[in-house]
């Protein structure tokens, strides 16, 4: 083998090892990767207990419960499978509405509810003109009939 | 072909079609930028949901797209420096890292500025996409203090391209850190059919392209001055700027 080709083999061999290693640690290390929990998974148990963490999904159109004359929010989050309700006191971003992406930090409270200390909100990877909003594409009716309807079947027994 | 390709890699030839090659990607790419950026900021309508602070995209996404190509250009020239000895690879890597950096860095502005409106937070710590290009800021800055802390050159060349392959594994998890884990940072756009409409979409397309050729300008005069510096006891130097010319 000519020193050229070892070199060669070298890297290629080291290139190898780095992108195997690196695959198995992010493997080990999955949940820590994720930045929320899923509505289904939190509504099955699966989110740390002792400590805050977020949860993400869509905004139930309808599901927005306002208490007069203060920031107190009430709504429910899905993932179109399953729901969550989820409380929060405090401002709401501008892109927070009923059917959009949205993620909330804070802890499940005893009572099944989310409490959330701080809510973002998610956008899509999808961009348009107003005009073009105004009639909906099909894919996006089927998202939003799922919203609304989501999650009847699957939620966490909060009342 | 191979003929060509060789000459290109020998330093004086190639810092004589540099100068010629340079202009020629630096003028088309500001003009195209120039174009993307007036459709961007007066023509293309506003975003549905996100009014007018979606035009950020028009610099952000050209910017995060050549804060990986960069690094890419980086590590491969490393690479082939290391396997087959070729003095220009590894001055095409020192010269990449500066740019990549600062378009890493104006990727991370963008985001961030966009981010407040949007999702209501300047920075997310532990969110997959936003920690990962942080990371490939680090690199870049790890590359290039690893180069100026090593005196002798081919020494620091090879040390500085083993570092830069080992973080080609950072700019994969950049790319799919949307796909792989949920996070806050929305999915891919640009190249996703049905996510854009056109009229959005083409001014976005032109600006990768503006800004591919205005690096593409940057990075050749970057190599210039690198090549210049590193062959500065070689005969054709020498030659070139007592040269009546002076070294053009």
């Amino acid at each position: 083998m000519k020193p050229r080709q070892q070199r060669m083999l070298a890297v290629g061999l080291a290139a190898l090892g780095i992108a195997i290693a690196a695959g198995l640690t992010l493997r080990a290390f999955q949940d820590n990767m994720m930045f929320f929990v899923e509505v289904s998974d939190v509504v099955a148990g699966e989110y740390p207990k002792e400590r805050n963490f977020r949860i993400g999904g869509l905004v139930v159109g309808g599901s927005m419960q306002r208490a007069e004359g203060s920031l107190d929010i009430r709504f429910e989050v899905t993932d179109t499978a399953c729901t969550v309700p989820v409380m929060y006191s405090g401002v709401l971003p501008d892109l927070f509405r009923e059917g959009q992406g949205v993620v909330a930090h804070g802890r499940m409270g005893e009572d099944n509810v989310f409490q959330a200390d701080k809510i973002l909100a998610k956008h899509d990877e999808d961009y348009m003109a107003p005009e073009v909003a105004d009639s909906l594409s099909k894919h996006q009716q089927d998202i939003q009939e799922a919203v609304v309807k989501g999650a009847a079947e699957c939620r966490t027994n909060d009342s | 072909m191979w003929k060509w390709f060789h000459q290109l890699a020998s330093p004086p030839h190639f810092y004589r079609i540099s100068a010629i090659l340079a202009p020629w990607l630096a003028v088309p790419g500001l003009i195209l930028i120039a174009y993307a950026a007036w459709q961007g900021l007066f023509v293309v309508p506003m975003d549905y949901q996100q009014g007018d602070a979606f035009r950020i995209i028009y610099v952000h996404v050209p910017s995060a797209y050549l804060s990986m190509m960069a690094y890419m250009i980086m590590a491969t020239s490393g690479a082939i420096g290391l396997i087959w000895r070729i003095k220009l690879s590894h001055a095409v890597a020192a010269a990449a890292a500066p740019i990549g950096a600062g378009f890493t860095f104006l990727a991370l502005c963008t985001g961030s500025i966009w981010g407040k409106p949007m999702w209501g937070t300047w920075w997310e710590w532990g969110d997959p996409r936003m920690m990962s290009e942080l990371i490939l800021l680090f690199l870049y800055f790890g590359y290039m203090a690893l180069r100026s802390s090593i005196d002798d050159t081919t020494k620091a060349d090879k040390a500085s391209a083993v570092l830069a392959l080992v973080g080609i594994v950072n700019v994969v998890i950049v790319h799919f850190s949307v796909e792989w884990w949920s996070s806050l940072h929305q999915g891919q756009t640009v190249f996703k059919k049905g996510t854009m409409d056109a009229d959005m979409r083409i001014p976005l397309l032109i600006m990768l392209l503006g800004f591919t050729l205005l690096f593409g300008a940057m990075l050749l005069r970057r190599i210039r001055t690198e090549v210049l510096f590193r062959e500065r006891r070689t005969k054709w130097v020498r030659e070139m700027i007592l040269s009546p010319e002076g070294g053009a």
